[in-house]
This record gives structure tokens, sequence and C-alpha cells, in this order.
């Protein structure tokens, strides 16, 4: 099973191809503000990361996660159950 | 204090960059008299109307006219009532005849409106524990339901197969699940692969509804719909509808197989909750979903209309939201919401009225001017319409 920063350093991965303004990635960096993304974006993205780990994100999710850091947290209690 | 309104603070910004421009504001056209089912006065002047979801053209049909008024005499104006005390006229229970008739149903469950039935069934359905599975472009309705309830939310990429199945796979075996697609998308007028989408969910032990809001009484060989036209109405569960688009009224409704369906009545707060629809509108309704049963011909016409206006507008040039006419409504894609609401103005000059759509409750935050036709719109008609969407895009630089 991945742990913390394994999950992090992939979740960092899977934000690239999204990070058009190349922002520099910390655990407090936020989707909506600092990344700037729109709902398409978000949803491609929660998609990558959804297969990626084979989990599902619900929108209810969705809502409270609001920081890169924050949804490696998520990630990480996903694959525990 | 702080003022509550002061979050809408953008939106009244963005408002007023607009009408600074010079356009009228699009959201708040006035019909001053409405001629037909195709035609009525705005701003004094005789227009074309080509964004009214009045598929079938049946609000000015004599019979559904006829129809309204006597009920209106013998049952008066409202019912003052809830559906489950004293507002079930004897009207109520046949326009559910009416529909049991129409979809060869078993039950049929009448509501205010079609926004009220998904805000109802869905929330009511699904649970705490439950998961609703929706297609990301669904109607506002559909989302709302999701937000009354308790259930689960999972969102999949628009008319996706793989991706509804992915995440079907993915879900606890033994939890509730409800699929919500819909027939026809409104904004870009496609269609759902229900056929592949209904498999899937039976396979994986889901519940499926389809709202069937832009296909009633056109699509399928009986007007029953996307879920008719591509065989499977048989494995839906639910099918949602309204009476604002075909019927030529207002009102919406579920109808199921489901051998449970009738305690729906009691535990849906949306139909529970709010009064019944007036005697008149009843009896338009059901007088309109008879006739629609026996509307091949009209069918036919409106298959006509949408694919010559889909092909002449793509002849011009513009960029539609379908490859081709999948429904009877066509979507023109402008490149932004100034350039729309320029066009949308140009065109209502030019005497004719289709709708302007934004985000947010378009996809890709995409401005789109959506026609919808009508099987009353003539032949003519269309071939006026094509030269009135010529001259407002050359005036405006669309094309
Ligand atoms: C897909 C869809 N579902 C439901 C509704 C709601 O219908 P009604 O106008 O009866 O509230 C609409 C129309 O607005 C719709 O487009």
């Amino acid at each position: 099973m991945a742990n913390r920063e394994e999950i992090m350093a992939k979740v960092s991965e899977l934000i690239g191809p999204f990070n058009n303004k190349g922002v520099e990635l910390a655990p407090g960096t936020t989707f909506q503000g600092d990344l700037e993304w729109d709902s398409l974006t978000v949803m491609d993205f929660v998609a990558a990361v959804e297969d990626e780990f084979d989990i599902i994100i619900t929108m209810n999710m969705q809502a409270e996660i609001e920081t890169v850091g924050q949804l490696a947290d998520a990630v990480a209690k996903l694959m525990e159950n | 204090m702080t003022d509550l309104l002061s979050k809408f603070d953008p939106l009244i910004q963005e408002r007023e960059n607009l009408l600074a421009t010079g356009v009228k504001d699009p959201f708040s056209l006035v019909m001053e008299e409405v001629l037909s089912p195709t035609v009525a006065i705005c701003n004094g002047k005789e227009t074309i109307l080509l964004g009214t979801y009045n598929y079938m053209g049946m609000t000015f049909d004599d019979d559904v006219r006829q129809a309204g008024l006597k009920a209106l005499e013998e049952f008066g104006s409202g019912t003052t009532g809830s559906r489950v005390l004293n507002g079930t006229y004897s009207l109520h229970r046949d326009c559910e005849e009416a529909l049991k008739e129409f979809y060869d149903m078993d039950h049929a469950m009448v509501f205010s409106t079609g926004y009220q039935a998904n805000l109802g069934i869905i929330s009511t359905l699904a649970g705490k524990g439950d998961y609703v599975i929706l297609d990301i472009d669904s109607h506002a309705s559909i989302y709302d339901g999701c937000a009354m309830g308790n259930a689960e939310i999972v969102a999949f990429r628009h008319n996706d197969v793989e991706a509804l199945e992915k995440r079907l796979k993915r879900l606890p075996a033994e939890a509730g699940k409800l699929v919500v697609l819909e027939g026809v998308y409104s904004m870009l007028g496609d269609v759902a692969p229900l056929k592949e989408m209904v498999r899937i969910c039976k396979e994986n032990g889901a519940m499926v509804l389809v709202d069937e809001a832009h296909s009633m009484g056109f699509i399928g060989e009986n007007g029953r719909g996307v879920c008719e036209e591509q065989g499977v109405i048989d494995d839906v569960d639910f099918i949602i509808g309204t009476f604002s688009k075909s019927v030529g009224t207002v009102g919406g409704f579920c109808v199921s197989n489901h051998p449970k369906a009738e305690i729906l009545r009691l535990v849906c707060r949306p139909y529970v909750f709010t009064a019944s629809l007036p005697p008149s509108v009843m009896a338009t309704a059901s007088t309109s979903i008879r006739k629609l049963m026996h509307s091949g011909n009209k069918r036919a016409h409106l298959w006509e209309n949408s694919k010559k206006l889909h092909q002449g507008l793509r002849d011009l040039g513009f960029t539609l939201g379908t490859p081709e006419a999948q429904s009877a409504i066509i979507a023109v894609i402008m490149p932004d919401l100034e350039k729309g609401a320029m066009m949308w103005q140009a065109l209502l000059a030019e005497g004719l009225y289709v709708n302007l759509a934004r985000p947010p409750a378009t996809p890709a935050n995409m401005t789109l001017l959506r026609c919808s036709l009508c099987a009353e719109h003539t032949s003519e008609q269309v071939d006026q319409i094509l030269g009135m969407f010529e001259a407002a895009g050359k005036a405006v630089g669309a094309i």
C-alpha cells in the first residue's frame, strides 16, 4: 500500500498536465484559488486521481477538499478502507 | 450588518458590463402577445419563436384549449390543496391514467413541475448510505435533487459509458445505487447512449432513472423517448418528464413499473408539501398527452425541420453542438457571452427569438444560442429563420 509521501508525489504528478499556470505545489496549494481550476478541470483531474488509485471521490467529499494536502489525506484514507 | 446579497456583486458587475456594451438584457424579454406556438409579438414586432421547447405545438391545439376551458368552468380555477389532502380531483387521476396509457406503464405520479419531480424522486429514492451516480452535465433539478437528499453523489464524464462503468464497479456491491441519466441533454441537444448505459447499470445492480423531458412526444416510435428509441424502456426503473415542453402546459411526472411505486406518494416531500396543479392544467395535459400518442406525422415533420435547420446553419458556417441533428434542439456555439448577446439581439431585431444560454447552466463554460424547433414551424419559416441567422451572423461578424 502506498504511503503518504508516495501518494503526495503521485497526486503532484497527476496535477502536472492541468497546471497551466506552472504553480509551485505545496500541501497548502488550493485548487480553486491557486490553480484557478474550473469545474470541468476539477472533474477531469478527479477522474485521473480516481483511476490512478482505483477509488471513488464522491462530490460530497470533493466539497470538503480545498488543498493538495487534503486531497492526499483523503486518498490515503480511501485506500485504507 | 453583513449584506447577504454582496456575494452576488461579481454577477451584478458582469451584467452591468454586458449592458454597458449596448446590448439589451437577454434575460428580461417580454412577449406582449402570443399568436401561435411559433409566433409572438416582442417589442411591438412580430417574432418567430425558436426557443420555447414547445416541440409539438400543443399550446394552441383546439381540443386542448377546449378541455382546459371546460375544466375551468366545471372545477374552478385551483385546487388550493396538496395531492394527498384536498388536491386530487378526478382530473388529476385521469391525467395519471393518460400517462400510464402513453408509456404503457403501471404507475404514474403527477407533480406540480418537472423540477419538483426530479427534486422529489431523487431525494426520496436515494437516502443515507446510498449512491446517486449522475452525468456531469445533468439538469439543475437533478443536482438539486441530489443536494436535497442524503446520498453520496458520484459524477461521471458526459455520456461516457466507460467512465460510468468504472465508477459503478468501484462502489460497494451491496450499497443502493441510483443512476440518473437524461435521454436528450438540453444544452447541446445530444442524445445519451442509453442502450449501453442501461445494460451496464443492470449488470452492476443499479436502479436507473431517465429524465426524458426533451424527448417525450417526439423521439421513439410512440414518442416515449430515447429509452424507447434505443429499446431499453423495459429496463428503466423510473422515467421523469415534464408537461412544460411537448405537452404544452405545466407540470411534471414520474412513471414506473415498480410494484411499490405508489408508496412514493406518501414519502416524497415535493409531492406532498405543495398545492396540486389547477384542474384546467390537468385537463389540457391529459388531452395533449392522448393526442401525442397519435402524432406520427407531426413527429416526422419535426424531424424534417430539425435536420433542415441543422444542415442550413452548418452550411452558413456556424459551429453547432452536435455533428448532426439528434433531437429538436440545435445549439449554436458562440465564442463568448458578449458575442452571444450581440448575436441574440441581432436575431431579435431580425424577428427571431432563440434562447441565450450561459455558464453555469452550460457545459464547458460555453455560450450558446439554443434553438428548439416546433412541429408547427413550416418549412418556409425554417427558410426564413436561416435567412435571419445569415443576416445577423454577418452583421455581428459571427460568420
Ligand atoms: C432535463 C430537464 N429536466 C427537468 C426540467 C424541469 O421541467 P419543468 O419546467 O417542468 O420544471 C427541465 C426543464 O426545465 C429539463 O430540461
